[in-house]
């Protein structure tokens, strides 16, 4: 299978600081891939990269064959890249249903067939029972599952998730994973998350990168990663490994 | 379409919308002049209320400078009656293209230039004071000495050139008011109403779902100012003088605003109901002080900000969201889950 | 024309502009460091103008001596404002706080009309027809005070907020406002002292204003958008920048109503606000991000 997503010797430099250095990996169609690494490695500034938040000063990035950087964020999501963020950011005054429906609305014109879209949307996310209530009053793990129903509803072959776990309880955590899991299992959705919680990763994603100052230290399956000496001295620590 | 504007109302509201119009038509036979004109400057500020609407509660754009759209809409038509007889129904479409295209220079510059909040705020404070400014200047227009549409004594009611007594005026301008509900509502109800209402929440949150915000807050604009250049053209027609230096005054601006605020941002009862508390309530107080034999210039603005403090602190999303809810009208759930 | 006009022009622009500028500096003080955009503040100054007439009026008082009892008046308004009105909207939406603002600008306003009437007032001190010769210069003795005066104060104010604890814990506060916070700064009241701070400026320039410019309530939103037009030019945050924003739109305004008709002279000074505010919107001398 070809590449979804390539990424290309990618560096990114800000005022002296080299937050992504030389970072090359690609994704293939219904991989579930995760990067990981300690915080300030460069994990979300690589996914502000790829998702057109920022221009890249040196590398390229390919999407389904095209070059997608130093292009618009609302483009790279029309070309079929969905995002979330890391502190979540939910429209505060709509309901969940109109929260989604903006999404939806993205290829659907139509009210009454974004409505349709965002109602199976909702039910995926165990959120179908909350569709009339505000954002604003939701709790976090309901707020972590709209912020991911919404960028659903935009139709991604790509999904990134920016430390969807982050903040969830075990539960809540294993419920994420399990929607994620039939989700790539039942559309094919290609998704790269970024994770702290180990929980996740190893139970999710079938291959991990490891970032560690801007940099690839690792690139493997989860099993082998998690054994690999620099990876256990720069972030997992002797623990992780069993 | 239809769907879009009269679907998902409930009973009730069509039951309050439609009394209310009818009592509404039915003014004119049985109220004096002074009702009449009081109710035509309501309608007046509903319908400015709503276009400014169109940009701050849709979208999230303050504008403090709308006065400059309806001082275009008023002056384009208005001079080209007085210089070329041309009508105003036809002269609203240049006045509307003028404020349109205006507006579109002030989104440009504001949105490529990446200027939000109350640096924008400003921005259309400085389009509005140069306008001011700049007609005191502009001969072909009266300059300061002002624009004056010739007053005659009418038999008749001119609909097509606007000329006609008050009642002629009280019913186009609450047609325009109803028209201005309709197509708000269909707007918000729109593809575009979801994009306009997500960037006016988090615009780096709509974006990353595929929304092109600059286009659609141009789009905003656009409408906005168009639509506010309507009610300009009803004004040149109807108070016949035009003087830049009160057309564009920044109190203008801040007149068309107090409506929304007071009724509330981003809903599309709020500017109506706005209008009519403000306006009914100024005039009420000045026959209070009429007969407390107070007429000392500056009182009733007084009142004014004393009301708008109020409201601010009281009802910080303005005076309809409460009020719907209590009257069982509201479109919105309730915030418990 | 001869060139000394065209210098004595400037002069008396720089002269204005600096009693512009502390006007700006108070406003720019309060957005710096609350972040409330102060839609009242020309207002206020109309408060501190009437203030000098009346006495000058009443009591043939100097409003340059006035300047200090005049600025601590405003100053007590300004922070019983702050503290009792204006607080609770430092979290608002940005229109909300607006239109707080533009309430209390029209109450100000409008009470000042109904107090004085809508006939302008003036000042007319022993030495208003009074000049000086410097050089090729010949310069108006009340704008020359009034300069200096400006002058004074805004060094006085650099000299609070670099020397004090009291002014470094303003500083404090704009910087982080959390840090502030939890190092345990009454933050409430040192938003209050701030506002108090910003209102004794325009106080103090409202007094000197008055020696060269009559009254109207009007003024007062005249006023407001002036200072902001200094604050943008020079940059907010900046306290060098709203002073040398203010000679700049002084010098400005006093060149383009020699050259151009005197009442087109502030369409030039919006145009380059416009001109600021799209390519440089942090002000000339502005290091603050948006």
């Amino acid at each position: 299978m070809s590449a979804l997503l390539d990424v290309n010797g990618v560096s990114k430099n800000f005022k002296g600081l080299r937050a992504v250095q030389d970072v090359s990996f690609s994704v293939t169609q219904g991989e579930i891939f995760a990067v990981i690494g300690p915080n300030g490695a460069g994990k979300t500034t690589l996914f502000n990269l790829i998702a057109g938040v920022f221009k890249p000063d040196q590398g390229a990035i390919a999407f389904t064959g095209a070059r997608i950087d130093g292009h618009s964020p609302d483009e790279i999501c029309r070309r079929g890249i969905g995002r979330t963020f890391q502190l979540v950011r939910p429209f505060p005054t709509l309901t969940v249903r109109d929260n989604v429906m903006v999404g939806s609305l993205l290829r659907r014109h139509e009210r009454a067939a974004a409505l349709v879209q965002t109602e199976e949307v909702l039910r995926r996310l165990d959120l179908y029972d909350k569709r009339d209530v505000l954002a604003s009053a939701l709790t976090l793990p309901d707020r972590k599952r709209l912020e991911v129903a919404r960028a659903l509803a935009t139709d991604p072959k790509l999904l990134l998730l920016d430390e969807v776990m982050a903040g969830l309880r075990p539960t809540e955590t294993d419920r994420m994973v399990r929607i994620l899991i039939e989700l790539n299992r039942t559309t094919g959705l290609t998704i790269v998350l970024i994770e702290h919680v180990m929980r996740a990763v190893m139970a999710l994603a079938q291959r991990v990168l490891v970032l560690h100052h801007g940099a690839v230290i690792a690139q493997d399956t989860p099993a082998v990663v998690v054994r690999d000496p620099a990876v256990v001295k720069s972030y997992l620590g002797t623990e992780a490994v069993h | 379409m239809t769907s879009l504007v009269f679907a998902d109302i409930p009973v009730r509201g069509w039951v309050a919308l439609i009394v209310a119009a009818v009592l509404l038509l039915l003014v004119p036979p049985f109220a004096n002049d002074y009702v009449i004109t009081v109710l035509v400057l309501i309608f007046y500020f509903a319908f400015t209320g709503q276009a400014w609407n169109i940009m701050m509660g849709f979208a999230g754009q303050l504008s403090l400078g709308h006065a400059f759209y309806v001082g275009l809409g008023a002056y384009a038509a208005a001079a080209l009656y007085v210089h070329f007889g041309i009508g105003p129904w036809i002269g609203m479409l240049a006045g509307i293209l003028i404020s349109a295209w205006c507006g579109a220079v002030v989104g440009f510059l504001a949105f490529r230039f990446g200027v939000g909040g109350v640096y924008f705020a400003i921005l259309t404070i400085a389009f509005a004071e140069f306008a001011r400014i700049g007609f005191d200047h502009f001969r072909w227009v009266g300059g300061s000495s002002g624009l004056f549409l010739p007053v005659a004594q009418f038999k008749h009611n001119d609909l097509w050139s606007l000329r006609g007594n008050p009642t002629m005026f009280y019913y186009v301008m609450f047609g325009l008011m109803v028209a201005a509900l309709i197509v708000c509502r269909a707007l918000l109800r729109s593809r575009l109403g979801f994009y306009w209402q997500a960037i006016r929440e988090d615009e780096h949150a709509a974006r990353a779902l595929g929304i092109n915000t600059f286009r659609c807050k141009m789009i905003a604009v656009v409408i906005s100012s168009g639509m506010t250049s309507i009610a300009g053209v009803v004004f040149a027609f109807y108070y016949n003088n035009l003087f830049p230096e009160q057309t564009f005054h920044i109190s203008k601006s801040i007149e068309i605003i107090l409506g929304p605020i007071i009724g509330g941002i981003g809903t599309l009862i709020g500017p109506i109901i706005g209008a009519f508390v403000l306006t009914g309530l100024s005039e009420g107080l000045l026959d209070v002080l009429a007969t407390l034999k107070i007429t000392v210039p500056g009182a009733k603005q007084v009142f004014y900000g004393v009301c708008l403090i109020i409201v601010i602190i009281l009802m910080p999303n303005g005076i309809w969201p409460p009020l719907a809810r209590a009257l069982g009208l509201t479109e919105r759930p309730e915030r418990k889950p | 024309m001869p060139f000394e006009i065209y210098l004595n022009v400037a002069a008396a622009g720089v002269l204005t502009g600096l009693v512009y500028g502390l006007m700006a500096l108070g406003l720019s003080v309060i957005f710096g460091v609350i972040r409330v955009v102060n839609f009242a503040h020309g207002e206020m100054m109309a408060i501190a103008m009437y203030i000098a007439v009346t006495l000058f009026a009443a009591f043939k008082l100097d409003p340059l001596l006035m300047m200090v009892p005049i600025a601590v008046v405003l100053f007590a308004f300004g922070y019983l404002l702050q503290a009792h009105l204006i607080n609770p909207f430092i979290n608002r939406p940005e229109h909300s706080q607006f239109m707080l603002l533009v309430g209390i600008g029209i109450i100000i306003l409008n009470t000042l009309l109904m107090i004085f009437g809508p006939d302008a007032k003036n000042v007319q001190t022993s030495y208003a027809f009074d000049s000086y010769q410097v050089g090729p210069l010949i310069i108006d003795a009340t704008k020359a005070y009034a300069g200096g005066a400006a002058i004074l104060v805004s060094a006085a104010l650099f000299a609070f907020f670099r020397f004090t604890l009291v002014g470094q814990a303003i500083r404090a506060c704009a910087d982080n406002y959390t840090g502030a916070l939890v190092v345990g700064l009454n933050v409430q009241q040192l938003y209050a002292l701030t506002f108090g701070l910003g209102s004794a400026c325009v106080g103090a320039a409202g007094a000197m204003i008055v020696l060269f410019i009559d009254v109207t309530p009007p003024l007062g939103p005249a006023y407001t958008l002036l200072a902001f037009l200094i604050v943008i030019t020079g940059g907010l945050g900046s306290m060098p920048g709203a002073l040398v924003g203010g000679v700049l739109i002084g010098v400005t305004e006093a060149m383009a109503g020699l050259l151009f008709t005197p009442s087109a002279k502030s369409m030039f000074s919006f145009a380059l606000l416009v001109i600021v505010l799209l390519f440089r919107p942090q002000g000339l001398l502005g290091t603050s991000a948006r």
